[in-house]
């Protein structure tokens, strides 16, 4: 937090960003299909951005979820210097190359900024069990395979699967969907003994009193304390450490402009999705969809996505994931 | 009745000089860009959502529904004047659609596809009207066994109940298969047939396949037949029109059946496109001279046009109440729900009874007001085929190219396009059919998807497909109709069977 907070200051006090702006509609890639976390996020900041009169040309956002996004990874690839295209990224493109061994780099991309981490968290049907242990119990005890729905297959909801069982020894059937939405409402129409979505996804039907969250995947409790059922808020769900499940997983969620656009044209979006953070469209979003608030960009950025990259790297050889 | 009042309020809301002008706004922009093939329903309305950001959320969601109506009818347009479909759904329709085109029934045709889109789309709303909350309960029974299921119903339809021979449906049907298969595999993150190309990473896109195998195969046909297609007498007057709709009630089964289709499968989520095949397969099967379809009969385009629209719009529930789109359109409109805040999931109808009840009230509205629209530009439509094919070709070879391109803004595909276009002319040549292969290709990969998610839940057991009442019920039909011929057939020889069929065989 604190850094994000020097962060902002030392950008509110750079020089203004003259120059560059874009000329035509500016297409924002989202990496997965429709209704999914990266598609909430990039109409939140269509929205954000218009309503707010940030930037002179429209925004289109454009799905390219096919081959689990590695088709927007090849999009963006193969749009060098191209400063209309923002793809908003997030740990596919650490994964995908690893596991399909898809011809990717994100290094080959040009880093605009972090503008928030994902959180993950275990849920299971409201009629299920109600606490990890029992619902741990109740896997290990399970005759017929104790499935887990998730997004995609060797990617983070199934590396987080195969930590999952590693620390309790319980074994789970993994089902890979389409997307998180498709995972949720399978876990809601008991196809699925549980899933570990990420909070937007499973949002609309924990409302709805479908699923009930066991605990979250980070050091931390979520700190948004508002309710969001008639009893819970976020903060109310345990992380899995507390439940003796020492299991942690964070995801990114970051823009990247095509590679060998000027340092003008990075800076310009640099400062636009800076402002799209101060936004009261961004605010609202952040905390309805549980997001952890963070902004880097720059060198910071550079930093954290090797540091991440390292992390994401040995979990994905851990699990067994890594093609040869 | 309170589904009733919660109607009448929706109207109320949309009632003013203001929303009807959207209305009429909307229908028009929708048209306009379902009648360019490829560019289609989804891509136009992706266009026109940045349009709608500054109304309020009712005044939006009303523009951007009749634009999705819009679409919905002019897609029709093409399928029927160039046997080019512009979605999925709108394939059948060139079955018998097209032969009626070039018969000089135009008119006829289109007149037909439109009325009955309108009808199935209205059963579909009176249907999310009354029984919105108990529907969506019913999509949440699908799991991966129900879903292989109901794919395995469409495919089995197509073998047992198709009038080809039945290995040249299948032959065509596995090709079909095989091609869905390019790409990435959900099931183990691998890509499968992709050669190390990164253009078939994607996988083939099932709009240019249709946009070659249909509309390029059939320029290449014609040219061949020596501009065959000419300036037919297109002429339409209120006279058409009325002379079709007072032949309607001949059809209520047909259309009847179709509708039932149609709601089924588009509440089913994922399910629209099977609707209008099963609805095209079924009329003709029950037919008493099948033989005259795909020949230009009238309700060879009833069926799949009605099921289609039912589907279509049933489709529109599970996005409400569920989050997941039924078609490629209905996802824009999702990302359009979304801008505005509006989260679709099960509390939608209770939290924003206004915005749901406007939205339904609008489907009335928007289908009445566009009815009337398209019907009224028919006769524009309908002399496009007087302008000589020479003319005409080119400009259909670029719009299919352009469809092609902007589907994903690829060159690849254009190439990929006019492939499927030599593909389609071989196939008409030594009369495979084409209808397997394009439904093979847009339902395999999802049909493979469910079998293998079912086989990793149930531990590799077949059994989990007849788990149920629901799965098994539809298994089993599935494997009745791929064996009606031989049912049917024995059937006939221990005389249980209508008479009047067993002795016209």
């Amino acid at each position: 937090m604190k850094a994000a907070v020097v962060l902002t200051a030392a950008l509110c006090s750079a020089p203004a960003f003259a120059g560059w702006e874009p000329t035509k509609p500016v297409e924002i890639v989202v990496a997965a299909g429709a209704g999914g976390a990266s598609d909430q996020m990039a109409r939140m900041m269509q929205a954000a951005i218009q309503k707010n009169n940030l930037m002179k040309q429209p925004i289109v956002v454009s799905l390219k979820g096919g081959a689990s996004g590695a088709e927007a990874l090849m999009y963006m690839k193969s749009s060098e210097a191209d400063p209309n295209k923002v793809l908003i990224a997030y740990s596919l493109i650490y994964m995908l190359p690893l596991s399909a061994k898809i011809p990717f780099n994100w290094r080959e991309l040009t880093p605009v900024s972090v503008i928030a981490l994902d959180q993950f968290v275990l849920w299971d049907n409201s009629a299920g069990p109600k606490t990890v242990k029992e619902f741990v119990a109740a896997a290990k005890a399970a005759s017929a395979p104790f499935k887990m729905g998730g997004t995609g297959s060797k990617r983070e909801d199934h590396v987080l699967t195969v930590f999952l069982e590693q620390k309790t020894g319980a074994k789970f059937s993994y089902l890979p969907y389409k997307s998180g939405g498709e995972a949720a409402t399978q876990l809601v129409g008991n196809h699925t003994e549980s899933n570990v979505n990420n909070p937007s996804e499973n949002l609309e039907v924990w409302r709805a009193g479908q699923v009930r969250p066991l605990c979250v995947f980070d050091k931390e409790r979520i700190s948004y304390t508002s309710k969001v059922t008639d009893t819970q808020s976020w903060a109310d769900i345990p992380t899995c450490k507390e439940e003796g499940v020492d299991v942690q997983y964070l995801m990114l969620r970051a823009t990247f402009l095509p590679g060998k656009v000027t340092a003008e044209q990075q800076a310009f979006y640099v400062d636009l999705f800076h402002k799209v953070t101060q936004t009261a469209e961004y605010k609202d979003y952040m905390e309805k969809q549980a997001l952890k608030p963070i902004f880097l960009t720059g060198k910071d950025m550079v930093q954290f996505l090797e540091e991440d990259d390292a992390v994401n790297k040995s979990l994905m050889t851990e699990a067994g994931f890594v093609a040869k | 009745m309170e589904a009733f009042g919660l109607l009448l309020h929706g109207f109320a809301v949309l009632l003013t000089w203001k929303t009807l002008a959207l209305m009429m706004v909307g229908l028009v922009l929708g048209i306009f860009v379902g009648v360019l093939p490829g560019l289609g329903g989804p891509n136009g309305v992706a266009i026109l959502l940045p349009l709608t950001f500054t109304m309020d959320p009712t005044s939006a969601i009303v523009m951007l529904s009749c634009i999705y109506w819009g679409a919905l009818f002019g897609g029709a347009i093409t399928s029927i004047l160039f046997n080019i479909p512009g979605e999925a759904w709108s394939v059948a329709t060139t079955f018998d659609g097209y032969p009626m085109a070039q018969q000089g029934r135009a008119a006829e045709a289109l007149t037909a596809a439109f009325t009955s889109s309108f009808i199935g789309s209205l059963v579909a709303v009176l249907l999310i009207t009354f029984l919105a909350p108990m529907i969506s309960s019913f999509a949440l029974k699908f799991g991966p066994p129900e879903f292989f299921a109901v794919y395995l119903l469409t495919f089995c339809s197509f073998v047992g109940l198709g009038r080809e021979a039945k290995h040249k449906t299948v032959i065509s049907m596995s090709l079909g298969l095989l091609l869905a298969g390019v790409g990435m595999d959900t099931v183990s993150g691998q890509l499968r047939m992709t050669f190390g190309s990164s253009e078939l990473l994607r996988g083939i896109n099932f709009l240019v396949a249709v946009i070659g195998l249909f509309g390029i195969s059939e320029i290449l046909l014609t040219m061949e037949e020596r501009l065959a297609l000419r300036g037919h007498a297109a002429s339409i007057s209120l006279r058409v029109v009325l002379s079709v709709w007072k032949d309607l009630p001949k059809y209520w089964v047909t259309l009847l059946r179709s509708s039932v289709i149609g709601c089924w499968l588009g509440i089913t989520p994922g399910g629209a496109i099977a609707a209008s095949f099963m609805g095209y397969n079924l009329a003709k099967r029950f037919a008493k001279d099948p033989e005259s379809f795909g020949k230009g009969r009238i309700e060879g385009v009833f069926a799949p046009e009605t099921a289609a629209h039912a589907s279509g719009t049933a489709a529109l529930l599970p996005m409400l109440a569920l989050g997941i789109p039924g078609s490629g359109t209905a996802a824009i409109l999702l990302g359009g729900l979304m801008v505005w805040g509006l989260n679709p999931g099960p509390l939608l109808f209770v939290e924003h009874k206004d915005f749901v009840w406007g939205l339904i009230a609008s489907m009335y509205l928007g289908n009445v007001v566009g009815l009337v629209l398209v019907l009224t530009t028919v006769p524009i439509f309908a002399s496009i085929l007087r302008v000589p094919f020479a003319a005409v070709a080119p400009m259909i070879v670029v719009s299919c190219a352009i469809g092609a391109y902007a589907i994903q803004n690829a060159m690849f595909d254009i190439w990929l396009m006019l492939g499927f276009g030599v593909v389609g002319y071989v196939f008409k040549k030594i009369g495979i059919p084409l209808a397997p292969f394009t439904l093979a290709l847009v339902l395999g990969n999802r049909a493979e998807d469910a079998f293998r998610l079912s086989m990793i839940g149930s531990g590799g057991d077949l059994k989990v497909f007849w788990s149920n009442g629901l799965v098994g019920s539809i298994t089993t039909l599935a494997i009745v109709l791929l064996f009606w011929p031989i049912i049917e057939g024995l059937f006939a020889r221990v005389g249980w069977t209508q008479g009047t069929r067993a002795t016209s065989r």
